[in-house]
C-alpha cells in the first residue's frame, strides 16, 4: 500500500493537522513503510476469530447516574489559552 | 546515601541514620551536578520536595510513617501533578500545569514519598529511544553515545545514574521494560488494570499501564504495593485485591516451570544478548527451576498488530489536544479550523504526527475492517498463545530487547527499525499480561535485560522470581562510571 502526497494531505485533514508542503514526501514514505509492516496481518486467516476489545475480557463497570464531581471551572480554566466570563474563546465561527 | 536501595533508605530513615530532608537534598544536589549530561529530568521540583521531606520527617518522628515515607522518587512526566507542569515531553503540553494529581501520584503522596521532579520521556510515550522528546534526548548513563531506551527513558536513566532511587514509568508496548533493560535497572509492567490510569495522559487506552522502575525487584515490590489497587476513577481498573508483594519475595524456586519461547531466540537476536539471557536461565536451573521449550506461534504478528491498535487509539485520545481548552495554541488563527490544524501541526512532533495519521487512516471509512478489526482479531490469537503456554509453565523468559542500547540517532529516521526494538515486549501489552525486566549482563559497556512474563495478576510471583535471581547475582548492583 503506497501512499502518495494527496493521500497524506487527506489523512492530515482527517486528523486536523497542518503538515507543511515540504514535509509531505517524507510522511508519504514513512507512512507507506509503516503500512507495509502492518500488511503482514493480512497473511493470517482470522475467519471465526472474535475481535478482542479488552485484555481481560471485562465488562464495562456501570454506576448510578448521579453527580460525583464538583464544579471546578475556574480552577480548570486558569491554564486555558483564552477564556472570558467562564467561556473558552475561539475565532468567530458564525458571521 | 544515593547508592542505597529504596528498602535500605526506608530502613535508614526509620532508624534515624538520616532525615528525609537530608536525603532529598542529597538527591537534588546529585541532579544538579550530573543531569546536564543525561537530560533525564524535565522539571525538578526542589521546593515542593523539601516541603514534602520535612512533612515526612514529622511523620517518621510521630511514628505514623509507612514503608515509603520520606523516600524520594521521580514521576514520569506523563502523570498529572497538581500545580506542576505536566508536559508529556510535548510542545503541545509545554504550557500545561495539571489541575489535579493522577491517582498514582496521589497514592505516593499519601504514602509520604517525596517527589523529586518529572522525568523526560518520548513525546506522549511514543518512541523506544527517548529521542522524540520536545526537551531533547536522554543519554544512557552507561554510555553517553547510546540511547536509554523509551519511552520511560528519563526514569530509567535517572534510576541507573542514582539521580532517584526509584521512578514511575508507563508501558504501552515495552516503555518500562525496554528502557529498564537498556539502562541496567529493574522495571515492572503490571497486568492491565492493576494500577489506575486516572491522570495518566492516555496514549493507547487498552494497552497503557503504569509500573515501578527501581534498581531491585524488592524496591519494585515496595513501589507496586503503593501504586496498585482499584480506583473508581478508572473504568478499566481491576476490582482485585492487591497482594502483599514483599512477603513472598524469598519463596523457594524449586520446581518453578520456566518456558522459553523458541520464537524469542531466533533471527534478529544479538548473539551476546542471547548468551547473557541463556546464562541467566542457567542460574535459574541452579535455583531448582525446570526449563521447557514452548512456542508462541503468532509472535511475528505482534508488531504489525500493535502498529494498528496503538495508533488507532492514539489518534482518538489525542484529538482532545485542540488548542482550545489547554496546552499550546497557534498564533493568530484565522478561523476555527485553522486553529485546530496549526495548533496540532505546530504542537506535535513528527513521530506523534505519524502515529496519529496511521490511526486516522486505519479508522477511516472503508479501512476499518481491514486494519482495526483485523488487528483486534489477531490480538485474540496472540493472547491465546500465552493462555496455552501458561497451562504448561509458571513464567516465560527471554530477552527484553533484541539488542543492547543502540547509538543516539541510529534509528531516528527509520520508524519501522525503531518499532522492531520492541519485538519481545509488545505482545505482553496486547495480551494484558505482567512482565518484568531484570539486569542480566552486559555487551561491552551496555546492559542486557532478562524479561520474565507472568500470568494475569501474578506480579507477586514475578517479583519473587526476579528477587531470587538478584540474591544470587550482582548485575543489578553495578553502577555506571562517572555517576
Amino acid at each position: 500500500m503506497a501512499l502518495d502526497k494527496s493521500d497524506v494531505q487527506s489523512i492530515a485533514y482527517l486528523a486536523r493537522m497542518a503538515i507543511s508542503e515540504e514535509d509531505v514526501p517524507a510522511y508519504a514514505e514513512n507512512l507507506t513503510s509503516i503500512l507495509t509492516l502492518v500488511e503482514q496481518m493480512s497473511a493470517v486467516d482470522t475467519s471465526g476469530v472474535e475481535p478482542m476489545a479488552h485484555p481481560l475480557e471485562m465488562a464495562q463497570r456501570l454506576r448510578e447516574d448521579v453527580v460525583t464531581e464538583e464544579n471546578r471551572r475556574d480552577h480548570f480554566q486558569q491554564y486555558a489559552p483564552a477564556v472570558e466570563n467562564g467561556l473558552f474563546l475561539v475565532p468567530r465561527v458564525i458571521e | 546515601m544515593h547508592n542505597k536501595t529504596i528498602a535500605e533508605l526506608a530502613a535508614g530513615l526509620r532508624a534515624g541514620e538520616f532525615t528525609s530532608e537530608e536525603l532529598t537534598r542529597a538527591f537534588i544536589e546529585r541532579i544538579k551536578a550530573h543531569d546536564d549530561r543525561l537530560n533525564s529530568y524535565i522539571t525538578v521540583t526542589e521546593e515542593q520536595a523539601l516541603a514534602q521531606a520535612r512533612e515526612a520527617d514529622q511523620r517518621i518522628a510521630a511514628g505514623t510513617a509507612g514503608p515509603l515515607t520520606g523516600v524520594p522518587l521521580a514521576h514520569k512526566d506523563i502523570f498529572c501533578t497538581d500545580g506542576v507542569r505536566t508536559s508529556c515531553a510535548s510542545k503541545m503540553l509545554d504550557p500545561f500545569i495539571a489541575p489535579y494529581d493522577a491517582t498514582v501520584v496521589r497514592k505516593f503522596r499519601e504514602a509520604g514519598a517525596v517527589m523529586l521532579g518529572k522525568t523526560n520521556m518520548d513525546e506522549f510515550a511514543m518512541g523506544s529511544s527517548n529521542e522524540t522528546s520536545f526537551y531533547g534526548p536522554v543519554k544512557n548513563p552507561w554510555d553517553l553515545g547510546a540511547v536509554p531506551g523509551g519511552s520511560s527513558g528519563g526514569s530509567a536513566a535517572a534510576v541507573a545514574a542514582r539521580l532517584a532511587p526509584g521512578a514511575t514509568g508507563t508501558d504501552t508496548g515495552g516503555s518500562i521494560r525496554q528502557p529498564a533493560a537498556l539502562c541496567g535497572i529493574t522495571g515492572l509492567k503490571p497486568t492491565y488494570g492493576r494500577v489506575s490510569r486516572y491522570g495518566m495522559i492516555a496514549f493507547a487506552s487498552s494497552l497503557d499501564q503504569a509500573g515501578p522502575m527501581a534498581r531491585t525487584a524488592e524496591d519494585c515490590a515496595l513501589m507496586l504495593g503503593a501504586m496498585a489497587g482499584f480506583d473508581e476513577r478508572d473504568s478499566t481498573c481491576a476490582e482485585q485485591l492487591v497482594d502483599d508483594y514483599i512477603c513472598g519475595l524469598n519463596n523457594d524456586l524449586k520446581g518453578l516451570r520456566i518456558g522459553l519461547p523458541k520464537e524469542y531466540f531466533g533471527e534478529g537476536l544479538d548473539a551476546e544478548v542471547a548468551g547473557a539471557v541463556e546464562a541467566a536461565v542457567d542460574e535459574y536451573k541452579k535455583l531448582g527451576a525446570e526449563v521447557v521449550e514452548i512456542s508462541l506461534p503468532n509472535t511475528n504478528l505482534a508488531v504489525p498488530t500493535y502498529y494498528v491498535v496503538a495508533p488507532a487509539e492514539c489518534s482518538s485520545n489525542l484529538s482532545r489536544m485542540d488548542g482550545v481548552r489547554f496546552g499550546y495554541r497557534c498564533e493568530e488563527p484565522k478561523d476555527l479550523e485553522d486553529l485546530y490544524k496549526r495548533s496540532r501541526g505546530e504542537g506535535f512532533g513528527p513521530e506523534v504526527k505519524r502515529r496519529i495519521m496511521v490511526g486516522a487512516y486505519a479508522l477511516s471509512s472503508g479501512y476499518y475492517d481491514a486494519y482495526y478489526l483485523k488487528a483486534q482479531k489477531l490480538r485474540h490469537l496472540i493472547s491465546d498463545d500465552f493462555k496455552k503456554a501458561f497451562e504448561q509453565v509458571d513464567v516465560i523468559m527471554g530477552p527484553t530487547a533484541p539488542t543492547p542500547a543502540f547509538n543516539l540517532g541510529e534509528k531516528k529516521d527509520d520508524p519501522v527499525a525503531m518499532y522492531l526494538a520492541d519485538i519481545y515486549t509488545i505482545a505482553v501489552n496486547l495480551a494484558g499480561l505482567p512482565g518484568i525486566s531484570v539486569p542480566c549482563g552486559f555487551v561491552g559497556k551496555r546492559p542486557v535485560g532478562l524479561q520474565i512474563i507472568g500470568n494475569y495478576f501474578d506480579e507477586a510471583r514475578l517479583l519473587n522470581v526476579a528477587h531470587k535471581y538478584q540474591q544470587a547475582t550482582d548485575w543489578h548492583l553495578r553502577t555506571p562510571e562517572g555517576f
